[in-house]
């Protein structure tokens, strides 16, 4: 058991300093990124799948349940959002809810289908499901633009009454709405992780069977978790496509969910902003690396063999390890 | 009409056996050790570079038998200095493993032989249909259909009747008494993966009669692989070799009506499967749920 | 792709403990003039997935480009770079790849991608930032039409022009009775819709349409009908990896022989992963380099084939190779870098013969933004004769504006920045 998720140990106490950390370099990123060679824009991507991937870990990290075809949730909140935006409403943040609600209904009439399943076999399926989403968004191109993808929409300046804020052209605006939009995420989460249910969740990650003995209805908290999971997953997927002004197949892909997965793991499946650092590294990485060589995958694939062999319990893992016990 | 069924169930067939072959070597991988081989079809891949690289040297023939048997030996170094540390683990750290082979082994291959696609050309006494009214059985689809029978029947019997098979059977079934009863079970796995990588290499020397090699050319056919496993049932390798017939049935029968839904009505086999028999049509109950 | 000249002297290298700090830039391939900044031209392509094989092409066409600029002084006196990114094959890379490029290392230019949809996204950040963009491979048609943009220009050629070219051979060398393997996709269906408009005008009827997924990798389906079907001619509309599973299957299924085989776009790259037997059909390529009597092709081929192994330029390569001179044409002329007044100066900018390496006039057209260039029609052929790459007899050579639909047609309507 993760000592640091409980309250009143030490590393919990250290908790609210990583998090004002954490927050104090989220909120001046725009102007201590370029000296180290990064762009705002990068930034913003950095949030949206650091969201993702913290979406994902609700699931994988706090519950103990491998989705990997979670892409499809993503890829459904971008779909939505982008479609709300092209026919439906001039206002974002209402697409972005369109979206998010699309992903999460999806997850959870999908969620319902399979949540007896465990283990590899329900990995299998949720890749299946996940490949099917893509599938229909490739072929249903009347619609969805298919293999194209869908175009003819704009993240649209918000109207607040007594100003515009401008977050089509202002790179800067938009990091800030997207950061908005993750803080308050990212707190529900936290909210929900510390509330009884979420102990629930934790309980269940440790020992299902007992869970069970206890009384707890494991199903209907598992798939709880895929459906929380889900509608966070289609929020970030909503913001991808307001970061693109695009929303396309790939994202639905289940090569989409393993790099999130591979965040969550890199940074820390068990620890709250351990999938944020994940997606910061992994971000990074990829896009340093890609710039300098053609064989940038095979340092990618690389990494993620690394990963898995040496450092299981990703960065905050590997760091934690020296706080607990 | 009827000639238009006809002629699809037997392409059906045809296709079916080609996706039985991928998706056998993944089953025996999956049965035993419970790791999802996201690398399965970059092992396809492989499997046809080397074919391609060793036909000017030992021909078609030589290809055929050679090129399995060094993916599969690519397949053995993989498993002992990888694979093996993730059995026992969580599923997730063998999907994330194979999916980063799965990037190396695109990588590499681009950079080995080149994003160009290489020609490959089968016998010439193959490259033909029997008939002009069956245009679409040729030679080489129906050598393709030989060979795929020819494996899948020294497959079962190996596993039924021979001492190994026997163990890869049981461990199957129950690892530790296997274990228990004075069996390596370290070298059985082992072989076990090596001879689900053959079947990839297999796999691949075939396809690339039939289909462009480049790198990216095992993507397409993971997939169909996955969906035969649950279609069929997980752990039973008759399973699989049913789901990958009937799915290459079915997408051939869907394509005269709705074309664009051929691939589609796969995942909706799929998806009723899991619905009405979540355990597959020949799987059993409890099998790595 | 290295990238050439990466500068290290806007950013500090500072000590920070995370991985993101301790990751800085120091390129080995620095090639710098001293004392100038160097003029910038950025390359978004998909180096990496299904599309590599025509992007690198494409890459080490304008990287030829810009080595020859560079030997000749460069643009408006400075050295010219070549940064090249990856877009794997994903929107969302290529766009960020892009927002890359500009913001932080300042590019005045922007090429790419082979991918239409990527193309497109990134006209969108190009516009929306003010740098000319030439679209180099991709093929979809709103990109000079209903979706065309100021800064926007394209070099290959759109589908109508490509339909446009070969109709007339095909209808009346073969027979009225077409059918259709198409790609699902915008640019399959477009394709699609080209030939049938021109089949209609020939008075010519349709049998069928099979629509494909991307990726098909059995075509034997799709075969079954369109030979029960029984058309003149097979129009085998797929491209790439999908034109070499179809047309292998095509002749092992004999049905070369009993019926004509075609269709639009053919490249080389294909033709040479096809096994000779399957080399079969009537095409149009958008550029071939076996061109006797047309100058300076030759210097092309041959300086292509130092950097390429041997091997010939493909269209691909032509398409690189014009979009970065395109940049240094314009900008010399102009002696200007000022995107606004480089587009209005490629309006009507006629391109010279050591670029254009065809024989007809190629020019930018002002209304839409399409580059008129020739379409190559022609028979592939099963072996080379005097060379093991000259895979295409090339019968016509038809110039863009006789392919091409008129301006007004195309739906473009350009909005120039206040």
């Amino acid at each position: 058991m993760s000592v640091a998720s409980l309250p009143g140990s030490r590393a919990a106490a250290q908790k609210p300093l990583a998090a004002v950390l954490v927050w104090l370099l989220l909120l001046a990123a725009p102007y201590w990124m370029p000296y180290l060679g990064g762009y705002t824009a990068l930034g913003t991507r950095v949030l949206v799948l650091g969201l993702a991937a913290m979406s994902l870990n609700f699931l994988l990290g706090f519950t103990g349940v491998l989705s990997f075809g979670h892409a499809a949730y993503f890829g459904l909140g971008a779909y939505g959002a982008g479609l709300a935006l092209k026919f439906l409403t001039n206002s974002t943040p209402l697409a972005l809810i369109l979206g998010t609600l699309l992903g999460g209904i999806a997850g959870a009439v999908l969620g319902a289908l399979i949540v007896r399943r465990r283990g590899v076999y329900f990995a299998m399926v949720t890749i299946a499901f996940g490949q099917v989403f893509y599938y229909i968004a490739f072929q249903w191109s009347s619609l969805t633009g298919g293999d194209d993808g869908l175009r003819g929409f704009a993240r649209q300046p918000l109207n607040l009454g007594f100003t515009t804020v401008d977050i089509l052209s202002n790179g800067e605006a938009f990091y800030y709405f997207v950061l908005l939009c993750f803080a308050i995420a990212v707190g529900l989460m936290a909210f929900l992780l510390r509330s009884p249910f979420g102990r629930t969740l934790l309980a269940i990650r440790e020992n299902e069977r007992r869970a069970r003995f206890l009384g707890i209805p494991v199903e209907l908290h598992i798939w709880l978790a895929f459906v929380i999971s889900c509608f966070f997953i289609a929020l970030a997927g909503g913001l991808y496509a307001l970061l693109n002004n695009f929303a396309d197949p790939r994202g639905l892909h289940y090569s989409q969910s393993g790099d999130f997965v591979i965040m969550a793991v890199m940074g820390g499946m068990r620890s709250f902003w351990g999938p944020l650092l994940g997606a910061a590294i992994f971000i990074v990485l990829q896009d340093y690396i890609s710039s300098i060589t053609i064989n940038w995958m095979s340092f990618i694939g690389l990494l993620f063999v690394v990963v898995v062999l040496l450092f299981p319990r990703g960065l905050l893992g590997f760091l934690q390890r020296g706080s607990v016990k | 009409m009827l000639d238009l069924y006809l002629y699809n169930i037997t392409n059906g067939l045809i296709i079916g056996a080609f996706y039985v072959l991928m998706a056998l070597g993944l089953s025996l991988i999956l049965n035993l050790s419970g790791i999802i081989n996201f690398a399965h079809g970059g092992f396809l891949a492989i499997g046809g570079y080397f074919a391609y690289t060793l036909t000017p040297t030992i021909g078609f023939w030589g290809a055929l038998i050679v090129s399995p048997l060094l993916t599969a030996l690519l397949g053995l170094v993989i498993e002992r200095l990888l694979i093996r540390r993730l059995y026992g683990r969580d599923p997730l750290y063998s999907l994330l493993l194979t999916f980063g082979l799965a990037f190396i082994f695109q990588d590499m291959t681009r950079y080995i032989w080149g994003a160009q696609g290489l020609p490959v050309s089968v016998p010439a006494f193959m490259g033909q249909p029997l008939s002009s009214q069956f245009f679409f059985i040729t030679g080489y689809r129906l050598f393709m259909v030989g060979v795929v029978a020819i494996v899948v029947t020294l497959l079962f019997v190996f596993l039924r009747y021979s001492k190994v098979g026997m163990r890869i059977r049981a461990a199957t079934l129950d690892l530790d008494t296997v274990a228990a009863l004075g069996v390596n079970v370290r070298v059985l796995r082992t072989f076990n993966f090596s001879l689900g990588i053959f079947l990839a290499g297999l796999s691949g020397v075939l396809a690339g009669g039939q289909l462009g090699l480049e790198p990216t050319m095992g993507d397409n056919l993971l997939m169909p692989s996955f969906i035969a496993i649950i279609v069929g049932g997980v752990g039973s390798l008759t399973g699989t070799l049913l789901g990958g017939l009937l799915i290459g049935v079915a997408s051939a029968l869907t394509s005269i009506k709705f074309p664009a839904a051929s691939d589609a009505v796969m995942y909706v086999l799929m998806a009723v499967i899991l619905l009405v028999r979540p355990r597959g049509l020949f799987g059993e109950e409890g099998m790595l749920t | 792709m290295s990238r050439i000249g990466v500068k290290i002297g806007r950013r500090t290298l500072i000590q920070a403990g995370a991985a993101i700090g301790a990751l800085q830039v120091a390129s080995p391939f620095i090639i710098r003039a001293r004392g100038e900044t160097p003029v910038k031209i950025g390359m978004v392509d998909p180096l990496t997935g299904v599309y590599a094989a025509p992007a690198s092409n494409e890459v080490m066409g304008a990287k030829l480009a810009v080595a020859e600029m560079n030997a000749k002084g460069g643009i408006l006196g400075r050295q010219v770079e070549l940064l090249v990114e990856d877009s794997a094959n994903d929107v969302g890379t290529g766009v960020q790849k892009t927002r890359k490029l500009i913001d932080r290392d300042g590019v005045n230019f922007i090429i790419g991608d082979v991918n239409s949809g990527i193309a497109q996204a990134m006209a969108q950040v190009t516009n929306e930032k003010h740098i000319l963009h030439i679209v180099s491979g991709g093929h979809t048609d709103p990109i000079t039409g209903t979706d065309c943009k100021w800064n926007v220009y394209r070099v290959c050629n759109t589908t109508v022009m490509e339909t446009n070219s070969i109709s007339d051979l095909l209808f009346k060398k073969y027979g009225k009775k077409w059918h259709f393997i198409t790609p699902d996709y915008a640019f399959g269906h477009t394709l699609q819709k080209g030939l049938e408009n021109n089949l209609k005008r020939l008075g010519g009827t349709e049998t069928g349409a099979e629509l494909t997924p991307l990726g098909t990798t059995d075509y034997s389906s799709y075969l079954i009908k369109a030979r029960a079907a029984n058309p003149d001619i097979i129009l085998v509309l797929v491209q790439g990896g999908d034109m070499v599973n179809c047309l292998k299957q095509i002749v092992q299924f004999g049905i070369n022989k009993q019926v004509a085989v075609a269709g639009a776009q053919q490249e080389l790259e294909s033709l040479e992963a096809l096994p000779p037997e399957a080399r079969v059909g009537n095409w149009m390529f958008e550029w071939y380099w076996k061109q006797p009597g047309v100058p300076h092709v030759e210097k092309f081929v041959a300086d292509i084939r130092k950097v390429n192994g041997g091997k010939v330029p493909t269209a691909r390569h032509w398409f690189g190779y014009t979009s970065a001179h395109t940049f240094g044409l314009v900008a010399n002329r102009e002696k200007s870098l000022d995107a606004v007044k480089l587009a209005k100066a490629l309006g009507d900018f006629e391109l010279p013969p050591e670029v254009k390496l065809q024989p007809n006039k190629v020019y930018y057209r002002k209304g839409d933004h399409q580059l008129m260039t020739s379409a190559f029609v022609g028979e592939a052929l099963t072996k080379g004769k005097d060379d093991p790459e000259d895979l295409f007899r090339v019968d016509q050579v038809v110039p863009g504006d006789k392919t091409a639909p008129g301006e007004t047609e195309t739906g473009c309507k350009l909005q120039w920045p206040a």
